[in-house]
């Protein structure tokens, strides 16, 4: 049976082969811990340092910026945590549509004393101008919003909301992990507009799972999540991962080059797609919104999320029925709950997000695919009414 | 012959090449998220992730549900203490025992608790760097909520009496957690016996790869946790965050490895450790650092006198070694472990780890003594100290000028 056709790149991403060279000579020969101070440890050293210098290059930020940690989740609990650590309680505020890293770290806040407020997004998934409006009235200590919803694809106007926080004095931050790669990110535009730190993830940029950074501004302190030997400049202990970090610098850099040319030609499979997807009666979410090029999030009427995803699994096209982490979880999302889709609609949810090696012959059998599936789970609803 | 030759396997080992060859499909064709539930990328993912968590247990006794996936051993260390501290200080109390040999990760993570209102109790050893099980006794408290002692001391390799300590922490409901990063694969850990509640695992001291570790949390009497990241809800809620696949299949692989050649393996090293010893104890005014019975086969720590330690360290740059443990190695201070056997300042600094491993050849330890009579004659010779003791001098009588 020939490989399914991956289109879940919102989930995970495979790795660049570039990457997968990188990385094998710090797995087996050159295998040192960055911390001894023999050959073996300061060759593992420097291939961290010039990982750091690849990272902070790809974001157009500063190396000392630059904060490796294990992963995404890590990173937000890093943030949100390690700067409430470092301040009275007061209002945290976060969008609704925040993916669960940032959500849950702000319930645990909220056990603290910290006031939380999620900020609203409006039908088209952006964050609701008027309701951040008066959240900022209240003077938050700490913001965060993502750069781009891992569900949806939509685009938040990061630089423009950053600067309208300005005037509280918040500390403001934005989960990128979705958008390496993907859109061009400048830190030092992003931190002059008033973003103080920024997630980035490896692995939803074609590097290894294991390896992430914070991105952040010097001022910023924060308490650590993780104490013990005090690496990364005593802000996350632990010997650090060097074949993951090495992947995550060629990973990050070759996402910075992508960004030039890819979305010209994903834009392109995506109006296909979506074109497609109309056609067969599907209901596109944000459709209107400023989105990236890679994701369609899209529901039929009356068919099963998790039924037409495993359908289309046998047919040998890999999508998800929401965020990978919570699929588990047969609660409609909560992204589109926010967005004010109603619950029978958003069960229906199916989102399918495109990488740099699926082509348009992809798209074409997929639709195939969906026009067959969509077809038959249709007639048995007909049959059951 | 390679040089430099590596003896600093209790810094890290190299990845097995039968480890590297089990991970790199998990880094191509197998790259799904295990969390991923609509697809077989997801499926595949997910199946190996729970072949490495039996493969894991399988070595320390323990049932797979036991076990947590963390980055690191480290990351273990913060989420056992902090987690069950915090989660038990309402009921039990806020006082805490660990021992002055521990870990950074342990000395810094009980460190921050005392930040945050806990009272902590920093045990001695004794001069061969083992616990008094009397003297843990007395040091707890109607109040002792965890107590953490590590498994195997990284710098001298000495193994703790754990099963004692543990019928002890069970006798008296104290909640007791065991860093294990430098044990495994040296010594036969069995959970079903060893009353330890909470224990930590690292992959990359044992052949596995850097960036992933575990934490297990017993089942049986039950033990509860504060989670310390949370998100998605992976790991049954204990630590969310996407799991690296290829990583967790590397240190399962290194686990099964390891079970099933570590008596053969120990039998090896422990005879080219013993090579080593015996090579070196022929060098006048060696002192060997640590309990030699209750060790590891691995481990080798000596202190060679009247030889300063950066020069011994620049002298055989031909060797892999380490001054104190890795972590602490940037900072000149002489290790906090070697202090806490007692050893003065001037004897600490001149110590060396050697740590053996499985790619250890005899031909290196034979070069390893001969590097050593040699450099340690030579910078001896440029020593007035050595002289002075050479000529019948009592260093410890000398009354030093100040300039």
């Amino acid at each position: 049976m020939p490989q399914p056709v991956y289109l879940d790149h919102n989930a995970t991403t495979p790795l660049a082969p570039a990457v997968l060279a990188g990385m094998l000579p710090w797995l087996e020969s050159r295998f040192g811990n960055a911390s001894s101070r023999h050959e073996y440890g300061r060759a593992a050293r420097q291939a961290i340092d010039e990982a750091r210098q690849r990272v902070a290059a790809a974001v157009n930020a500063h190396p000392t910026e630059v904060v490796f940690t294990s992963g995404g989740s890590e990173t937000n609990n890093l943030f949100l945590k390690g700067a409430a650590a470092t301040m009275k309680p007061g209002l945290l505020a976060v969008s609704a549509i925040e993916h669960p890293c940032v959500l849950k770290p702000a319930a645990q806040l909220a056990r603290q004393g910290w006031a939380v407020r999620q900020i609203g997004v409006n039908g088209s998934g952006a964050v609701d101008l008027s309701d951040y409006a008066e959240v900022l009235a209240d003077k938050p200590k700490l913001i965060s919003i993502m750069t781009v919803n891992n569900e949806t694809g939509v685009i938040q106007e990061i630089a423009a909301l950053a600067d309208a926080a300005k005037k509280t004095g918040a500390w403001f931050h934005s989960d990128a992990a979705q958008a390496l790669g993907k859109l061009t990110i400048d830190f030092r535009v992003l931190n002059a507009a008033g973003v103080h730190a920024l997630t980035l993830s490896a692995h939803k940029a074609n590097g290894p799972k294991g390896a992430a950074a914070l991105v952040l501004d010097k001022r910023v302190e924060l308490q650590p999540l993780i104490a013990g030997g005090g690496h990364e400049g005593g802000l996350r202990s632990g010997t650090e991962n060097v074949p993951a970090i090495v992947g995550f610098g060629i990973a990050a850099e070759l996402a910075a080059q992508r960004v030039a040319e890819l979305p010209v030609r994903m834009k392109m499979m995506q109006a296909k797609m979506e074109t497609g997807l109309r056609a067969l009666g599907a209901q596109i979410f944000a459709a209107d919104a400023r989105r990236l090029p890679n994701t369609s999030y899209f529901a039929f009427p009356d068919i099963d999320g998790e039924t037409l995803v495993g359908k289309l699994d046998r047919a040998g096209f890999a999508v998800a029925s929401g965020a990978a982490c919570s699929s588990a979880n047969p609660e409609p999302s909560h992204v589109l709950r926010a967005m004010g889709v109603a619950p029978e609609i958003a069960r229906g949810a199916v989102r399918v997000s495109l990488g740099p090696e699926n082509t348009e012959v992809d798209i074409d059998h997929f639709i195939n695919a969906l026009q067959v599936t969509v077809g038959r789970l249709q007639g048995l609803t007909a049959l059951a009414v | 012959m390679k040089l430099p030759i590596y003896l600093d396997y209790s810094a890290t080992t190299p990845v097995d090449p039968r480890v590297a060859e089990k991970m790199i499909p998990y880094l191509c064709e197998h790259f799904g998220n295990p969390a991923s539930r609509s697809h077989s990328f997801g499926w595949v993912a997910d199946a190996a992730v729970e072949e490495a968590r039996e493969q894991v247990a399988a070595l320390v006794g323990a049932d797979p549900k036991e076990i947590v996936w963390t980055s690191g051993a480290t990351e273990s260390n913060n989420l056992a203490i902090k987690g069950a501290a915090n989660f038990y200080a309402g009921t039990k109390g806020k006082h805490i025992i660990t021992v002055k040999t521990e870990h950074k990760a342990v000395l810094d993570t009980v460190r921050e608790m005392e930040r945050q209102g806990f009272e902590a109790t920093y045990l001695d050893v004794k001069e061969d760097g083992l616990l008094d099980l009397e003297v843990f006794k007395a040091a707890i408290r109607p109040d002792t909520v965890l107590a953490s002692v590590m498994y195997v001391n990284n710098e001298v390799g000495v193994i703790q009496p754990i099963a004692e300590l543990g019928e002890i922490c069970r006798e008296k409901g104290v909640i007791f957690h065991v860093d294990a990063a430098q044990a495994t694969g040296k010594v036969d850990i069995d959970l079903n016996k060893l009353k330890v509640d909470l224990m930590s695992f690292s992959a990359h001291k044992t052949y596995g790869p850097k960036g992933i570790g575990a934490l297990y949390v017993r089942r049986k009497p039950r033990v509860r946790l504060e989670a310390q990241m949370h998100g998605g809800g992976h790991e049954r809620g204990f630590r969310s965050g996407t799991l690296a696949t290829h990583q967790i299949v590397g240190m399962g692989e290194a686990f099964r490895i390891a079970k099933e050649e570590m008596a053969e393996e120990n039998v090896r090293v422990g005879k080219l450790r013993d090579k080593l010893l015996k090579g070196l104890q022929d060098i006048e005014e060696t002192f060997v650092n640590g309990d030699l019975t209750q060790r590891v086969a691995h481990n080798l720590n000596i202190s060679f006198a009247y030889v300063e330690g950066e020069s011994m360290i620049m002298a055989i740059k031909d060797l892999a070694v380490s001054s104190g443990s890795a972590c602490t190695s940037a900072s000149l201070e002489p290790s906090y472990v070697l202090r806490a056997l007692g050893r003065d300042d001037e004897l600490a600094h001149s110590s060396i780890r050697f740590s053996i491993g499985r790619f250890t050849t005899e031909e290196e330890i034979d070069y390893a003594i001969n590097l050593l009579h040699t450099k340690v004659g030579k910078l001896r010779e440029l020593s007035p100290l050595w002289e002075m003791f050479k000529d019948g001098v009592d260093l410890t009588t000398v009354q030093w000028a100040a300039h």
